[in-house]
């Protein structure tokens, strides 16, 4: 039998295909199909590997999903599942749902808990407060110095309390 | 400075100095960061790719570890150039493609270098010779902290800091040490290691070669996980498994030594021998034979050389390395008899 591609060579590769739901057989030379074995590899990248893992668990996208764009920079969830990669910051915050699920598979945690920049909102430079605050209160607890404790635990409290961030009770 | 002059000095991570530099032959340290309200590099029109890279370079040079650093647009470079730049592992593979809005910044000694417009907007690296992880991360973290006081960084408070890819999201962190492990192959243990530490969840992989397969049996171990864990608790957790990775080889060597001793010394000696007499030589054979010199120099069965000598061939022996030595392209023919001129040079 000759190769079905080049059509000189004995056809000594026989590769089973999926192409639109249907199972296609082939029969091509060991140089057509390494060259055919570099296109499928290459078609099978970390996009495919990270689409594949957000899309766990559910069967069907909602209508919702498929048409949702972020506002910022027009990339869609139909562009996220094509190149595996994110179109701008603000992408996180309008895929959320999906990306939530997807950080916790690939990292086990869907929380930051590093470094904290020093420039950005005043969310960040409040977290940055917090974070302060906190570990001077375990400072405090830890020197036995617990009046002071309990005063850097109700500041922490009243921070949270007005900017809503969740404490470290979740 | 310019790049020209990278050719005739040592690059750092290339010492052979440092913390177990025996069995580590360097660390690495990579932050990624995004500047906000931007979109990232593969999703930005060349406007926005400018500003990237006119920003980025004012930011960097304002922070006082870069401030005499060289600025490089990758589309005034030709390919050998560009190569060069990788093989010296200052910049990635894929920084090297689609170059027109893409640009690196490398301090004179090479420790600290930049890509722009990589996957993200900044890629931070910075690459210390032996195992020197923590000093890695001080210096990233200190010229992190420098360009953030210029560069507004797309940062969410639950998340941490956005990256292109959701792999690297949080800290945006890459630890790597690259170990030389020729004990832990001869004797076949090094498989068994493999599947433990990829357990662990990092990443290991052959530093030369595709996949697993490494030639020279260099590795490269790295963190994973960038997200949930502080970068301090990656970097240590980065460190442990790396002592216990060196205490292995260590120990194998020590064994082989007593045990095998004529078998090692046969096996250096050869690797010798065929690099002072080749006249052709392909770049895989060299990797292959200098990795068995560096173990007979790390066990003082080779007393002629010093590491450092060692180390400059694993580079100056690379394509790209050859072709600016030479100051011209060379076919592969060409680069075979070359690279064994150059070695046969070197080992009189």
């Amino acid at each position: 039998m000759l190769c079905e591609i080049c059509g000189k060579k004995e056809a000594t590769v026989h590769l089973t295909e999926i192409v639109n739901d249907k199972m296609a057989k082939l029969n091509i030379c060991e140089a057509c199909a390494k060259e055919k074995g570099t296109e499928m590899e290459e078609h099978f990248g970390l996009s495919d590997l990270l689409a594949g893992l957000a899309d766990m668990g559910s069967k069907a996208e909602p209508e919702s999903l498929v048409s949702l764009k972020c506002p910022s920079c027009g990339f869609s969830y139909p562009d996220f599942k094509k190149f595996g990669r994110l179109g701008c910051g603000d992408c996180y915050e309008t895929f959320k749902t999906k990306l939530s699920s997807l950080l916790k598979r690939i990292h086990g945690a869907d929380r930051h808990v590093g470094k904290i920049p020093l420039s950005g909102t005043d969310t960040v430079k409040d977290t940055r407060n917090l974070q302060e605050l906190k570990m001077r209160m375990e400072k405090a607890i830890q020197s036995e110095a617990f009046e002071e404790a309990a005063r850097l635990r109700d500041k922490i409290k009243a921070i949270e309390k007005e900017r809503k961030i969740p404490g470290n009770n979740g | 400075m310019n790049i020209e002059d990278f050719i005739k000095q040592d690059t750092e991570w290339l010492k052979g100095t440092g913390p177990d530099s025996s069995i580590v032959m360097s660390s690495r340290v990579r932050l990624a960061r995004n500047i906000d309200k931007t979109p990232f590099s593969n999703w930005a029109d060349k406007t926005h790719l400018e500003d990237t890279m006119v920003a980025v370079k004012e930011a960097a040079m304002s922070t006082s570890p870069l401030k005499s650093a060289l600025f490089i647009r990758l589309k005034e470079l030709d390919d050998v150039d560009r190569t060069f730049l990788v093989e010296r592992h200052l910049m990635s593979p894929e920084h090297a493609k689609d170059t027109d809005y893409k640009a690196l910044i490398v301090d004179p000694k090479e420790i600290i270098s930049i890509m722009v417009n990589e996957e993200d907007h900044l890629r931070v690296q910075v690459l210390l010779s032996g195992f020197n992880l923590k000093e890695c991360w001080r210096i990233a973290d200190d010229i992190d902290t420098g360009l953030s006081k210029k560069l507004s960084f797309a940062y969410s408070t639950k998340w941490g800091y956005l990256t292109a890819c959701p792999t690297n999201t949080g800290t945006g962190l890459r630890a790597s040490v690259m170990m030389h492990l020729p004990a832990l192959v001869f004797t076949g243990q090094i498989n068994k290691m493999l599947q433990a530490i990829a357990k662990l969840g990092l990443n290991i992989r052959g530093l030369y070669g595709e996949g697993t397969d490494a030639t020279g049996n260099v590795f490269q171990i790295s963190n994973q996980i960038s997200m949930g864990m502080s970068e301090e608790e990656i970097i240590d957790n980065l460190e442990r498994i790396t002592n216990q990775v060196i205490a292995r080889e260590d120990s194998t060597r020590k064994t082989l030594i007593l045990k095998n001793k004529e078998a090692l010394v046969d096996r250096v000696s050869r690797a010798i021998g065929t690099l002072k007499s080749a006249h052709i030589i392909t770049s895989a054979e060299t990797i292959t034979l200098l990795s068995a010199i560096r173990l007979g120099v790390d066990l003082g069965i080779v007393k002629t050389m010093d590491r450092r000598t060692v180390n400059e061939l694993f580079l100056l022996t690379q394509p790209s390395h050859l072709q600016k030595l030479e100051g011209r392209a060379l076919n592969a023919n060409e680069r075979d008899t070359k690279r064994a001129d150059l070695i046969r040079g070197r080992l009189k």
